[in-house]
């Protein structure tokens, strides 16, 4: 566990060497979602409407935009090498490297979102919401973001192809992210979608970190 | 002859479609240090990377202490350094730092203060120690890779070119550090053009193999 616990220390601390890597990302979402407001103009109800697509998808782009980094550096300064040598499970190393994307991108990114979400006329309440959804959803996207990166690991484009491989994978969090706020604003079941984000967001627990070692053993060879 | 500690017996490999080597076999016992030499091409990158199991081998067995390396993994995986053409250095932080981390990595949660400075020492790196990795030259980070190695502690090190963008002090320094590992009972393989300057066993991969495996 000690090695889980260095990396994940590692990870963060050459974030915050470098901010600006995570300042753009953040930046972006900030951007992305205040032009809905400006193109659509003035009309609450519109507005309220779609807010919780709109935050949602701009999100999603955000945090694809920090991960095609992920694996990349550490595949071209041979760091990856001694995560592939080092003597415990690779498995662990990959959940890791997600844990510490999500508390740089995941975190701040569901912080922001209420915020944001103050254009779109949403109420207290919902804003909370918001928040909330996106705390449950974002695990699951950097995860599978991961897997995307360490697919596309030494592939040409590769943030290209990693936007075209994750994006799918993470529409089912997206359809119920969007969709709980949703059912509260409406009077539908709020606590039904939130459960099934958080189970979502389990599943790629279990799944994604053996992916990611394969697929990261396959680009070490 | 002592027993071999390391034996190597039939490896195979197969890379992209070519058989990059085949039937290889070697023991080193400890103390022992193997230079492997040949054209480029002639599978020595390939041959450590199989070696560290980071590259799957076709054919053949890799044994320590007469088991079966591929049985268990993660303690072979504890019992070897790397020292690749890259670095594995991170360039935002410090020697010492980057040290230290190699250390946690390979599951220490603290490192020895007076271990970490030897290493440094032993190449010179102590002036060095505070600045970040990215504005060092290519020598320095090369020592400072080698010092990740030789702070590793393990019994084999597996190197890589380790005398690249060394200079005359640096690789006197690396003889030293090696010359030490070796007497304390260690291993070492290391692909090289140069002469390593150690006492060693030789292993020729000879010339590039060639571009299709007969049929």
């Amino acid at each position: 566990m000690s090695g889980f616990a260095a990396l994940v220390a590692r990870d963060l601390r050459l974030v915050w060497r470098r901010p600006g890597d995570v300042a753009v990302v953040l930046a972006f979402f900030i951007v992305a979602t205040t032009l809905f407001p400006l193109g659509i103009g003035p009309e609450a109800n519109v507005l309220a409407r779609i807010a919780a697509g709109v935050l949602w998808c701009a999100a999603l782009f955000a945090a694809l935009l920090s991960l095609d980094r992920l694996f990349a550096a550490d595949f071209e300064d041979g760091t990856l090498d001694l995560l592939l040598l080092a003597p415990w499970p690779l498995e662990l190393a990959a959940l890791a490297k997600c844990g510490a994307h999500w508390i740089v991108t995941g975190l701040p990114l569901a912080a922001l979102a209420p915020v944001l979400g103050v254009a779109f006329g949403l109420e207290p309440e919902v804003l909370l919401a918001l928040a909330a959804t996106l705390l449950v959803g974002t695990p699951t996207l950097s995860l599978i973001g991961g897997l995307a990166a360490a697919l596309t690991l030494g592939a040409r484009k590769s943030g290209a192809l990693l936007a075209l491989l994750a994006l799918p994978l993470c529409v089912p969090t997206l359809i119920f992210g969007a969709g709980a706020v949703e059912a509260l604003a409406t009077g539908g079941d709020f606590g039904a979608h939130l459960a099934v984000l958080a189970a979502l967001a389990l599943v790629a627990l279990a799944t994604t970190p053996w992916a990611i070692a394969a697929a990261l053993r396959q680009a070490g060879e | 002859m002592a027993t071999s500690l390391l034996d190597v017996s039939d490896l195979a490999c197969r890379r992209g479609g070519r058989k990059v080597f085949e039937r290889l076999s070697f023991g080193l016992a400890a103390g022992e240090l193997l230079a492997l030499v040949g054209r480029n091409g002639s599978g020595k990158t390939t041959l450590l990377r199989a070696l560290a199991l980071l590259v799957r081998p076709d054919a053949g067995a890799i044994r320590w202490q007469g088991a079966e390396v591929r049985d268990e993994p993660e303690a072979w995986r504890g019992r070897l350094a790397w020292l690749g053409h890259l670095e594995g250095l991170k360039g935002d932080l410090s020697v010492a730092e980057n040290l230290r981390m190699a250390e946690r990595l390979r599951g220490d949660p603290s490192p020895d203060v007076g271990r970490v400075d030897a290493a440094l020492a032993a190449f010179d790196l102590q002036t060095l120690a505070d600045r970040p990795v990215r504005t060092l030259s290519a020598g320095q980070r090369r020592r400072s890779a080698l010092a990740r190695v030789m702070l590793a502690d393990v019994p084999l090190w597996l190197l890589d070119e380790p005398l690249n963008a060394l200079d005359a002090p640096a690789q006197a320094a690396f003889r030293a550090a090696l010359g030490k590992h070796l007497a304390a009972g260690g291993l070492a393989i290391a692909a090289t053009h140069a002469d390593l300057g150690v006492p060693c066993r030789t292993l020729d991969l000879g010339i590039a193999a060639p571009q299709r495996a007969p049929a």
